[in-house]
Parts: C-alpha cells; structure tokens; sequence
C-alpha cells in the first residue's frame, strides 16, 4: 500500500527512472523487504493511469530499450501531502506504514514530527475513548479493551523512541539521499 | 476569545533556570471542567509548565490568565493565597505530613482556612469514605500503602473543592493496577465536581483517562495536538 505513496515521495524531489527508483526504494525504504522490478513497474503504470505521475523524458541508448523519466504531477503531490497527514488505524502493518512517512517526511525536507505528532494525537484519542469502555463497560468489554490499549501504548512508544531519535534517521536519510541522487 | 468558556491559559510562556531554557514559548488553552493531559519526553518541560499555570513559578516572560484574570502578574502573597483556595496539587509522593493520620492531612487545608475542627474533620472522614479509604482515618501516612496515600493526597487536594487541580506524575510511584484506581477515583470526582484537571504524565494509558492530551517537547506545546483529536476517518 504504501509503496506507491513511497515511490510518489522520492519523486517528489526530483523526476527519476523506474530502475533507479527500485534501487533508491530498497535502501531507504525496503532495507528488509527489497522490491521486485514487476511491482515498481505495476505500480508506476497504476501512478500514470491516475495521473499522479507523468512521463517526464524519454531516452533510448544506442540499441537499447527505451528508458522513460517519471515526475510527479500537482495532482500526485496532493495524494501524498493527504497521505502524509492522514493518521493510520493500529494494523499488523501500521508500524511499516508509518516508517515509511517518517522515511518520506525527511525526503521532502518536511518536519516528521508534525505527522508524528498527528498520529500520537490520534492514537491517544482512541485511547481515551478504550480508557472510558473500560471504565464503564462489563468485565469482558474491559478486557477487550485492554488488550487494544496495550497495543496502542506499545505503538505509541515506537512512535516517542523514534520521534527522540529523528536527528540521527534524518542525518542517515538524507546521506542516503545526496549518495543516490550524485550516483543516478 | 470568550473568558468563560476558558479556565486557563499560557500565552506564549517562557522560563529558564539558570542557562537551561525549560520553557520556549509555550502556548496552551484550558476549558472549564476539561481534564487535559500534558505529555512528553523527561525533561521536555511539563513540571514547569504545570508550575507557571498554577502561579508557583512566575514566568520570565509571556502571560498566564486564571479564570479571566492575568496570573503571573499577581504578587506572590495573592498567587500562595489563589493556590491555597482555588487549586489543589497531587504530586508524585511526598505531599503528606507523615507525623499525621490520613485524616489530620486531609482536615489540614480547611484548619488552615480557619473552619472550625469538628467541621473539617467531619468534611474529612466523608472524603475517606469518597476515596474507599473508610477506617484508615486514624492511620499514620507512614503506615499505609502508596495506592492509599495517594488517594489521601487526592482527598487533601479536593477537600477545599478547587476549581483547578493539578496533577503531577500522580500515578508515577505506584504499579498499574492501583495508579489505574487512583485515575478513576480522580475522573469520577472531577466530573461530579466540575473540577478542572490539568494532569502531566508521560504515561500513554494514564494519559487516556483525559479528554485531550498535548505533547510538550523542548519547551513547547506541539501545536498539532492541541487539536481535540479523533481525527481518523
Ligand atoms: N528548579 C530547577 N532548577 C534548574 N533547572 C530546572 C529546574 N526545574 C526544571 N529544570 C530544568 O528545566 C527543564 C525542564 O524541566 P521539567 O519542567 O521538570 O521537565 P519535565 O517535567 O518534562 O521532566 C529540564 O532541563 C530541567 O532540568
Ligand atoms: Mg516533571
């Protein structure tokens, strides 16, 4: 889900090829989880088609196929703000989902804490509204609450360890982002 | 801005001790009879914040506003007489004189506001009975638990009916199960009473129990918090 917002923030500081936006993706996104080229193609058509991308240029080297430069379009720049700001429902998957805006936040020279502090915000509103289930609901109900509590507490925990340690993601990031961009 | 609708408010509040800046600029609004929740990491500047709206420190700069009225310029004899009547405190530990039973701490404020002795004792053992602490009036603070102590501090906060009270790090000293019964004595109470509650915790879950909750880092109020959230679709 969130590649194509991933794919859509390292457009968003310059045009790139669908090759260099794989390698880019697996060092600074997918260090665990390397994308296949069928899904950083699948996905750009996807972008194109809805037109958050456009094609930007196209090369063709001497004998070889040609190559085709994407840059995001206003439209695609709008997703991904709404995106970046929109704070996640607690899934199995929200802590990737998550990292990754961190991840695009510094790409775009945004402050992550805002969307940090947007997703805290949202988390601890859930929590209160769990807090006062468990108050008055009937001893299952609290239980149950409970058990979302815990992990709403345990995400909001990654959400302070990581915002205390941005300085140093931001420093790692944004050499990650002067090397590949040089290297393109 | 309507002054009824807010209780508290810090414009723009700074304070340093010595060369460390604890407070760079804090912003936060307060509504009557809300419970709000001051975060963040240690250090951020939550005590201080909690001290500069409650008149124990005077701000270096910036303004705080009580009940439609401006606080931080007040003397020190009218703010210790403001916090005496209309704030209670609940800190950590440490806030009972433990020379003296539960009851005596809790009749203390109100003999210090001159009601009479049988008055504020009477006034006492019902906030005893309030809290579930019925039959441990006669104990030494000493000689009860840290979940019971904290509950007398809560009856000695409440016992003058503030308009504010203020809670720092509460529940900090205590495990879960009973820092979670001290928080719904304090919820229950508030609400009954109408108290405003201004709590600062670092703790997500104690956090929860109030209706809104702002993150303070590096001497700020995050202003993305203020908002009430709730804003996932
Ligand atoms: N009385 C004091 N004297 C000197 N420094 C202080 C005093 N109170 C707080 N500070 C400093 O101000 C900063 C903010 O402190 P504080 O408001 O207690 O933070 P928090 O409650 O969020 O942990 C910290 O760096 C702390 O060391
Ligand atoms: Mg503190």
């Amino acid at each position: 889900m969130s590649t194509s917002y991933a794919l859509l923030g390292m457009l968003g500081g310059r045009p790139s090829y669908g090759y260099d936006l794989k390698h880019a993706y697996d060092v600074l996104y997918g260090r665990s989880k390397p994308l296949a080229f069928g899904q950083v193609y699948a996905t750009l058509a996807r972008l194109l088609r809805d037109k958050k991308i456009a094609v930007h240029d196209m090369i063709r080297e001497s004998g070889g196929p040609e190559r085709k430069q994407y840059a995001i379009t206003p439209l695609g720049r709008e997703d991904l703000e709404a995106w970046l700001t929109q704070p996640e429902h607690m899934t199995s998957d929200s802590q990737a989902v998550l990292f990754a805006k961190i991840v695009t936040a510094i790409l775009l020279d945004k402050e992550p804490n805002i969307y940090l502090d947007t997703q805290r915000a949202a988390h601890l509103a859930r929590m209160h509204e769990l807090t006062e289930k468990r108050r008055t609901g009937d001893f299952a109900e609290s239980l149950q609450a409970d058990y979302v509590l815990f992990h709403l507490e345990a995400d909001l925990r990654w959400i302070d360890i990581t915002s205390a340690r941005l300085r140093t993601l931001t420093r790692e990031i944004l050499g990650e982002r002067q090397r590949l961009y040089i290297t393109s | 801005m309507s002054g009824n609708d807010y209780i508290l408010q810090a414009n723009n509040v700074k304070k340093t001790f010595g060369q460390t800046p604890a407070l760079q600029g804090a912003d936060l609004t307060i509504r009557r009879g809300e419970m709000v929740a001051i975060m963040g990491p240690s250090g951020s500047g939550k005590s201080t914040l909690l001290h500069c709206l409650a008149g124990i420190f005077a701000p270096d700069s910036g303004e705080v506003w009580f009940d439609g009225k401006r606080l931080d310029t007040l003397s020190e004899t009218a703010r210790t007489e403001l916090r005496r009547t209309a704030f209670g405190f609940v800190f950590q530990f440490g806030q009972l004189v433990p020379e003296l039973t539960a009851a005596d701490n809790i009749a203390l404020p109100l003999l210090l506001d001159k009601v009479q002795r049988k008055e504020a004792y009477k006034r006492a053992a019902s906030w005893l009975e309030r809290l579930g602490l019925e039959g441990l009036g006669n104990r030494r603070s000493g000689e009860i638990s840290g979940g019971q102590a904290q509950r007398v501090a809560l009856a000695r906060a409440l016992v003058i009916q503030p308009k504010v009270l203020f809670a720092d790090e509460p529940t900090g000293a205590l495990d879960s199960l009973t820092g979670e019964k001290v928080m719904d004595l304090m919820v229950d109470i508030a609400r009954e009473e109408g108290t405003t509650v201004v709590l600062v915790t670092h703790d997500a879950r104690i956090a929860s129990y109030a209706e809104r909750a702002v993150t303070v880092r590096d001497g700020k109020v995050a202003t993305n918090t203020k908002q009430v959230a709730g804003a996932i679709k």
